[in-house]
């Protein structure tokens, strides 16, 4: 706040300076949720985001990389204001981030306005990807409805008949679900959504599930509220009774306190630790050393948001004024993701591949692993709903 | 009453032309962000204006009052996503759903006194909380965006952020003069009396309750104005807007400039939101010279001594800062006259 | 059938629980005429300390007595402090001053044990389920939170019939100003009887922790509930609350368990999700407004004891 001190200050005396000219370093504005039960996540993304600057020696383009973190406390109002502040104030070059698709899509438009970059690393809102696409727009992560596709194709293809939906009820909980009966084929017994974020006590919601005999249960609860269900899932005596299927439940970070009750969920997404390509190995090792836990897949997605900034800011050699030139450098995804082959669709979206997961215990600990590939090079599905420029 | 020249008069026109002048500092500076927080402050200060008349002159404790920002403002936002995006539309509906909403809860509340009146004004302002946030069609909790800001013909560009911050602070100063009109006619009389005691303006023979209602819905009607500006502003609407934390913000505001005073509402949103910027800063500097490593941290913990700062004014300082403007002006005064 | 007394036992478990956080506002609301905001914040302070000594002594039962302890020398602490120099004051300042501590206590809270949140795990001897009635399988944890506060309700019960301070406190509720002109300590029985409504607030917080969460500001939404819930039962009347609570707890769980299902026949599956946790909270400020029309002094008054 040192800036708006100064700048507060000359208030009462008319100072008059003249705008930023040259490029002296590059500006990034990284806007996630630091407090409150899902301030884990946001710690994730801000440690990896950190290693990856590291990892490039905290220079881009030749440019010393220059970051501000900002608080959305899981409120789109903030994230909308926090994000003006970046752009107005501190005129950063990029912003980068948003764990929540009601954050992200309260906070789009000042970004976007001002004709500055947003990387999104995690919020899926698929609007952004579609109607409301623009060329400012780019993410590393997916849209909600992608991955619970891959959930409802891979119980199609094991035979579950029906299934009982639970999830919340904001902009993200609607499309995840939304997306899962546009593939599921069997019956949907039973939809509930829950009040979100406030609502963690899921009683209702498991004993009308329980009540209604479904073969299966998909439900998608981020962060702490996943760790509830599962806990409470166990304790209505439905784990062993009913398969639970999921996505973005079970994480590095709630895995450690979910779990016995996380054992044999399966769930669905792009990219597991596990991975043996070189980039990630690094990343994986490198963050266990210097963190000393292991990286959550909202890191994976923060650490790919930082290299792609550094990709196009090293190729357009830190001349970040002609904006056309940084979108084409941005377009070409000239990094190595965690997550393998990396490339973008027309709508700044990625094409990439989707795998299946399960937690197994080995020994004391819990980790999350590849079970079967699901699909390969899935294009991003609201491509066509996008009208650039 | 005729403005006196003396301390706080001074800094009252100083104030005021601050305000003016501010969009000129920003073209010079190119500081927008300036811009954006003032025009905040602005707003929020029309609607600690319109609390400031129930609450500083009539004594009565609505604690529901940040209802009517969210009213105004949804109304606006509504009307805009079903394609209504005529100012001249939207600002007088906005108008309209308050001052029918404050008198819908003005008759119902009004007749109860003291610690239920307080929880009676609560649980309507809940109740249009629970309303936003149950309607699916516009946002629920993840709110409502406008895509553009009310629309005048093209008299006015509210999309520039200069004219709209005129705009904002033209209403601000209607709004103070229009106070200023009505606490220094009979209904203000009225209103003042019902304050320290009511049942003695009854005995007189007057009405008290229809003026109450009165001062209810003038003051819930200026506040919807003030709603649906702030939705132009963040062209954004979201059911926290009304919750009632917010409402305990805009009482803050009232008290901790000077309950029933003129600008005493406007020094109370410039202080409230300036420790918002300033005391991270102010405690950082402090803290330095002891820890510098975590000084700047130390910062971001600055409600730690704005609770307990609002404890002591409330204590030791109930004028506010209008207050404390005034017993400086005294002093000055009684210094002037003892050396005159 | 199983279904509707699943959440009736749900309905009862919320009631009771937010029982135990009205109790102590409606005795300080009673006797003292002060309106405390921070009561919140001392069911906030009831939870952290929880999940701190749990996480110390390795036991939850022994976490949860510490934290008790904990919130009650905290609770008399603030009253010595701050609380005596609100008493005879207007509501408005004690809105204010109260206000003010929401906020020291939500920021200490962030200093002591960071942004982040805790988390306390339900005691592992009561991590399973039961089966109460055949066919009818109920988390013993939540039949342990019936249990309790069933038990710490007939404790008050007890402790304000039968009992000398209960004698005094009924007495100051009905007439304070008797209760000081007959010669007690009145400043020792303000900050016991304090301390009671902030251990009874602690231990709501310390309660709901596994089954919901300890953060900051946790206090805030079930703050209003415990207002309302005040004012339908009675300012002071612990009777009062009782009734109160269970009603305000039922409205609440049944309606989220059966809204959904009669509005999304109207309004379709995510409008119907979304408008029916909002009705259920409307009918709960609605009824408040009912009984304060018919019965403005609330359902049990605290004259009538």
């Amino acid at each position: 706040m040192r800036s708006t001190l100064l700048a507060a200050g000359a208030a009462l005396i008319l100072a008059a300076a003249p705008a930023a000219a040259q490029q002296k370093s590059v500006k990034i504005g990284f806007v996630s949720t630091f407090s409150g039960p899902v301030a884990s996540i946001g710690n994730d993304m801000r440690n990896a985001f950190e290693l990856a600057l590291d990892h490039m020696g905290r220079k881009m383009g030749g440019l010393p990389v220059e970051v501000v973190y900002e608080d959305d406390t899981l409120k789109p109002e903030v994230g909308k204001q926090k994000s003006e502040k970046l752009v107005e104030s501190d005129k950063v070059d990029f912003v980068a981030g948003f764990i929540w698709s009601n954050v992200v899509y309260a906070s789009y438009k000042p970004i976007v306005d001002a004709k500055t970059f947003l990387i999104i690393a995690n919020a899926g809102e698929t609007r952004l990807a579609g109607e409301n696409c623009s060329p400012f727009i780019f993410s590393t992560s997916w849209t909600n409805d992608q991955n619970p596709i891959a959930v409802a194709d891979y119980m199609n293809a094991k035979g579950v008949k029906s299934v009982y939906l639970i999830g919340p009820n904001y902009a993200a909980g609607k499309e995840n679900l939304g997306g899962f009966k546009s593939a599921y084929k069997g019956k949907v017994l039973g939809e509930d959504y829950t009040t979100w974020p406030s609502q963690l006590d899921f009683s209702a919601e498991l004993a009308k599930a329980k009540a209604a005999k479904p073969d299966a249960v998909y439900m998608f609860y981020p962060g702490a509220a996943g760790v509830q269900f599962l806990n409470q899932y166990a304790q209505a005596g439905l784990k062993d009774a009913i398969p639970l299927y999921t996505t973005f439940s079970i994480d590095s970070l709630s895995l450690p306190r979910q779990k016995d009750a996380a054992v044999g969920v399966i769930s669905a997404l792009q990219w597991t630790a596990d991975f043996p390509n070189d980039a990630n190995k690094k990343f994986v090792a490198d963050f266990k050393t210097k963190y000393k836990s292991e990286p959550s897949f909202y890191a994976a997605q923060s650490y790919d948001a930082a290299m792609l900034i550094g990709s196009a800011v090293n190729a357009v050699k830190g001349n970040l004024a002609d904006k056309a030139t940084v979108q084409k450098a941005l377009e070409k995804a000239d990094f190595k993701s965690v997550r393998g082959d990396f490339k973008f669709g027309p709508n700044h979206y990625p094409t990439q591949n989707f795998y299946m997961q399960h937690v197994v215990k080995e020994g004391d600990t819990y980790t999350q692993k590849t079970l079967a590939t699901a699909e390969k090079n899935v294009p991003n599905p609201h491509a066509a709903q996008c009208h650039m420029k | 009453m005729r403005p006196s020249i003396n301390l706080r008069s001074l800094v009252i026109a100083a104030l005021v032309l601050g305000l003016t002048l501010l969009p000129v500092y920003v073209a010079l500076s190119g500081d927008r962000f300036m811009l954006t927080l003032f025009t905040r402050i602005v707003i929020m200060a029309m609607a600690a204006v319109s609390l400031n008349l129930i609450l500083g002159y009539a004594g009565m404790m609505s604690f529901g009052h940040a209802a009517y920002l969210g009213i105004g403002g949804y109304t606006t936002a509504i009307l805009c996503f079903e394609g209504v995006t005529s100012g001249f539309v939207q600002w007088p509906a906005a108008l309209a759903t308050s001052a029918l909403f404050a008198l819908i809860v003005g008759a119902l509340s009004l007749r109860t006194r003291g610690v239920y009146f307080i929880m009676i004004t609560l649980a309507f302002a809940q109740m249009a909380y629970y309303m936003a946030s149950g309607a699916a069609r516009y946002g629920g909790d993840d709110g409502l965006s406008l895509d553009t800001r009310s629309q005048f013909a093209g008299l006015v560009k509210l999309n520039d952020k200069a004219t709209f911050y005129y705009v904002c602070l033209i209403l601000l100063f209607g709004s103070i003069a229009l106070i200023w009109r009505l606490t220094n006619s009979r209904f203000g009389m009225v209103l003042q009396g019902v304050r320290s005691n009511e049942a003695r303006m009854r005995a007189i023979g007057f009405p008290t309750f229809r003026y109450k209602l009165a001062a209810f819905v003038i003051a819930g009607t200026m506040c919807g104005l003030a709603g649906a500006l702030i939705a132009n502003h963040t062209d954004f609407v979201s059911p926290s807007m009304m919750f009632w934390t917010r409402s305990g913000d805009l009482i803050v505001m009232v008290v901790l400039g000077g309950m029933g005073t003129l600008f005493g509402p406007v020094f109370g949103a410039l202080a409230l939101l300036f420790l918002e910027q300033f005391l991270p800063a102010v405690i950082s500097t402090a803290v330095r010279p002891f820890d510098a490593a975590d000084a700047a941290k130390a910062g971001e913990y600055w409600q730690i001594v704005l609770g307990p700062l609002l404890l002591v004014i409330v204590l030791f300082a109930r004028g506010g800062i209008d207050g404390l403007l005034s017993s400086l002006s005294n002093l000055v005064q009684r210094g002037k006259q003892g050396n005159g | 059938m199983t279904l509707f007394i699943e959440q009736c036992l749900n309905g009862l478990q919320f009631g009771l629980l937010l029982f135990l956080l009205a109790a102590g506002l409606t005795l300080v609301f009673g006797i003292m005429d002060l309106v405390n905001l921070a009561h919140g914040s001392l069911y906030m302070l009831g939870a952290y300390f929880a999940a701190t000594f749990a996480a110390w002594t390795g036991s939850f039962v022994l976490g949860a007595v510490l934290a008790i302890a904990g919130t009650l020398v905290v609770g008399m602490v603030v009253e010595v402090i701050a609380m005596r120099r609100l008493y005879g004051r207007d509501h408005l300042d004690h809105v204010l001053g109260t206000f003010g501590l929401i906020l020291f206590f939500d920021e200490l809270v962030r200093l002591v044990w960071g942004p982040g949140g805790k988390s306390l795990a339900v005691p592992s001897w009561l991590a399973h389920s039961i089966q109460i009635l055949p066919g009818i399988q109920y988390p013993a944890y939540r039949l342990a939170i019936i249990v309790v506060t069933l038990a710490v309700a007939a404790f008050l019960y007890v402790l304000v019939m039968r009992t000398r301070i209960g004698m005094l406190i009924r007495a100051g509720a009905s007439n304070r100003e008797m209760v000081g002109a007959l010669g007690v300590n009145i400043k020792l029985l303000y900050t016991l009887i304090f301390g009671l409504g902030a251990a009874l607030a602690g231990l709501a917080g310390l309660i709901q922790a596994p089954i919901l969460t300890v953060q900051i500001g946790m206090g805030e939404n079930i703050l209003i509930l415990a207002f309302v819930i005040t004012v339908i039962g009675g300012i002071g009347s612990i009777r009062g609350a009782f009734v109160a609570a269970l009603l305000v707890g039922f409205i609440d769980t049944l309606g989220r368990s059966f809204f959904p299902e009669l509005l999304v026949n109207l309004l379709g599956r995510q409008a119907g999700a979304t408008a029916a946790p909002a009705l259920s909270s409307m009918l709960i400020y609605i009824l408040m407004a009912a009984v304060l029309v018919v019965k403005p002094q609330g359902l049990f008054p605290a004259g009538s004891r």
